[in-house]
């Protein structure tokens, strides 16, 4: 298998395993859910963790710049809004 | 790769997978965000590593370039320093703004990810300039397409598209998620904004941005072609979003929560990550199912949602075309007050109206001083009340009302008739009698809260203007419905007070 068909294969399971993962959750749970797997798709991030290693150039430098900090905003934000949320829900279960 | 990193890798999918799976269960969720977190640890690290050890740039900066570390570290401490403050100071009712904004956030690093590899070819093949020489091992005497068939190990025009995909749906989830954002936030009309012939201004619009991608396939190494990609990526985010009312910004989110995940894993494909080829595929299969949860319980296909530009039919068709004119009754929190003192049944609507009063805490302090007084209290919670699915639920639990305490549609519905008095805080579609009796109505099939068939109605609201979708509400002129006009927040501590002072 070419390394092009590997990815395609490793995609659709990725799909199939997501739609499997988040089929029955209760409606309270929903908002958590979309800001929590909001900051998963931060994982953008290591993209351009590795554009930013080798960016060279003013534009290059800018552009892997701009793409670290907006991706890790996501990702620092995200993680820390969905747990605000989340430690709300658990005060009350306590 | 190293042994170490691929570990490091394995362990983050695997977090991540685990950590979805946590986030869909009460029990779990806080502790399934948390291993996600980790997972995405794993992974930052394992790509440090693979920075650090593997590549030359670190060598080749050291002759004079700048070292490129630098700025990987100044991005993470950028982002640190924005989203820290961010997600701490947001109020809980501000929640889906931010998520939205967080989200197109994420949606532009792809976009970014896309770019910055595209430019990494344009550097290596000279076509554009450079002060010093590349810090990559690649032929430089090729052409643009050839360098990114190099990248991702094969077919260039493979590489092409899926930095066109990237930087297409990264764009349109950026100015999309800004356009839900300015909705929500109030920034601008949350009303439709449609005008004649719109779906075929966006559907020209789409095809012109897919025109440019089979040109960047065919050829790459035309930048301008891609420039005008971002452009009309952007143009299109916007488009896309403002012919959408207000009431529809939870399923717009969500979509784009997909897309911001589709994006990661099409610059995955770009980049030839198979990290961001998983986890970006499992985000966007998650919140294609979150979509797809939402508009079910609209009553609604996604295509009707995105481009029926629904709410924008002027309010009171049904209504007044009958030619009647109702008056609506109103009470003062005194009158309600002696009501709700002898009611022994109460449900409680809340919807976003609630959110933006903040009332959410003054509303906990009555629902406790009608169940002292004897009452039993319902919080009923329609799944797309407010402008998130479970928004309702953040701001309840926020105020720590109890779990027993909320109820879903099939809770409250079917004993509705015995219900002494219905509370409708800020909420208004939700309630609509239009969405089951008037075939007519925009709103028609969405399941609602029965709140008609209550004995008492009190309706909290600032005014008799129709809702977020644009319907008006025959609720309010019904027989047993009482308006208390005013801030809700005012309202129930008026409540509250009569409560205490008697």
């Amino acid at each position: 298998m070419g390394q092009l068909q590997i990815y395609a294969f490793v995609f659709l399971l990725a799909m199939f395993l997501g739609l499997e993962l988040i089929r029955k959750v209760p409606a309270q749970l929903h908002t958590p859910l979309m800001s929590g797997s909001n900051a998963i798709s931060g994982i953008t991030l290591i993209g351009a963790l590795i554009v930013a290693s080798e960016a060279d150039g003013p534009i290059g430098l800018t552009i892997a710049t701009a793409g670290v900090s907006f991706a890790a905003v996501n990702v620092v934000g995200g993680y820390l809004v969905t747990d605000r949320m989340l430690a709300m829900f658990q005060k009350k279960g306590a | 790769m190293s042994v170490l990193t691929t570990i490091l890798f394995i362990a983050s999918a695997v977090m991540f997978i685990l950590g979805l799976r946590m986030l869909g269960r009460p029990e779990t969720a806080r502790r399934g965000n948390m291993v996600s977190a980790c997972g995405m640890g794993a992974a930052v690290a394992g790509t440090l590593l693979v920075i650090l050890t593997e590549r030359d740039v670190t060598i080749t900066a050291g002759e004079g370039g700048i070292n490129p570390l630098l700025f990987v570290a100044l991005g993470l401490v950028i982002g640190g320093v924005i989203g820290v403050p961010a997600a701490r100071l947001v109020k809980m009712t501000a929640m889906p703004e931010m998520v939205a904004i967080f989200n197109g956030f994420g949606g532009i690093a792809s976009l970014l990810v896309g770019w910055g590899t595209l430019h990494r070819a344009f550097e290596v093949t000279h076509a554009v300039e450079t002060p010093s020489e590349p810090p990559v091992t690649l032929d430089t005497g090729l052409s643009v397409l050839g360098v990114l068939g190099q990248i991702g190990g094969g077919d260039g025009r493979f590489v092409a598209a899926t930095i066109f995909l990237a930087v297409l749906i990264g764009g349109v989830t950026f100015t999309g998620s800004l356009v839900a954002f300015g909705k929500l936030a109030g920034k601008i009309t949350s009303k439709p904004v449609l005008y004649p012939g719109q779906n075929w201004v966006n559907g020209a619009l789409a095809a012109l941005a897919i025109a440019g991608g089979v040109m960047m396939c065919v050829d790459p190494g035309v930048y301008w072609v891609f420039l005008a990609v971002v452009g009309l990526s952007f143009v299109l985010g916007v488009a896309a979003v403002i012919p959408i009312g207000g009431g529809d910004m939870p399923v717009v989110i969500s979509l784009l929560n997909s897309y911001s995940g589709l994006a990661a894993c099409a610059a995955g494909f770009a980049t030839g990550n198979m990290l961001l080829i998983v986890v970006g595929a499992l985000v966007g299969a998650s919140g294609l199912i979150l979509t797809r949860i939402m508009c079910l319980a609209m009553n609604r296909s996604l295509a009707n949602v995105l481009f029926s530009g629904f709410g924008s039919v002027s309010a009171g068709g049904a209504t007044a075309a009958t030619g009647e004119h109702k008056e609506a009754k109103s009470l003062t929190p005194e009158e309600a007050y002696y009501v709700l003192e002898a009611a022994s049944s109460v449900v409680i609507v809340p919807g976003y109206g609630m959110a933006v009063a903040q009332a959410q805490h003054a509303v906990k302090e009555l629902a406790d001083l009608l169940e002292k007084n004897g009452a039993e209290v319902k919080f009923a919670i329609h799944p797309v009340a407010g402008r998130m699915p479970g928004h309702m639920n953040v701001l309840l639990a926020e105020a720590n009302v109890p779990y027993e305490q909320l109820a879903e549609l099939d809770g409250v519905n079917p004993s509705m008739e015995a219900v002494d008095v219905a509370i409708v805080i800020g909420a208004n579609d939700v309630v609509n009698p239009d969405a089951k009796n008037d075939p007519a109505s925009p709103l028609y099939g969405m399941p609602i809260v029965e709140v008609d068939r209550a004995r008492n109605v009190f309706v909290l609201k600032r005014s008799l203007a129709s809702g977020y979708a644009g319907v008006e509400n025959p609720l309010f002129f019904l027989e047993n419905t009482s308006m208390i006009f005013g801030d809700a927040k005012k309202t129930i501590e008026g409540l509250v007070g009569e409560f205490k002072s008697a």
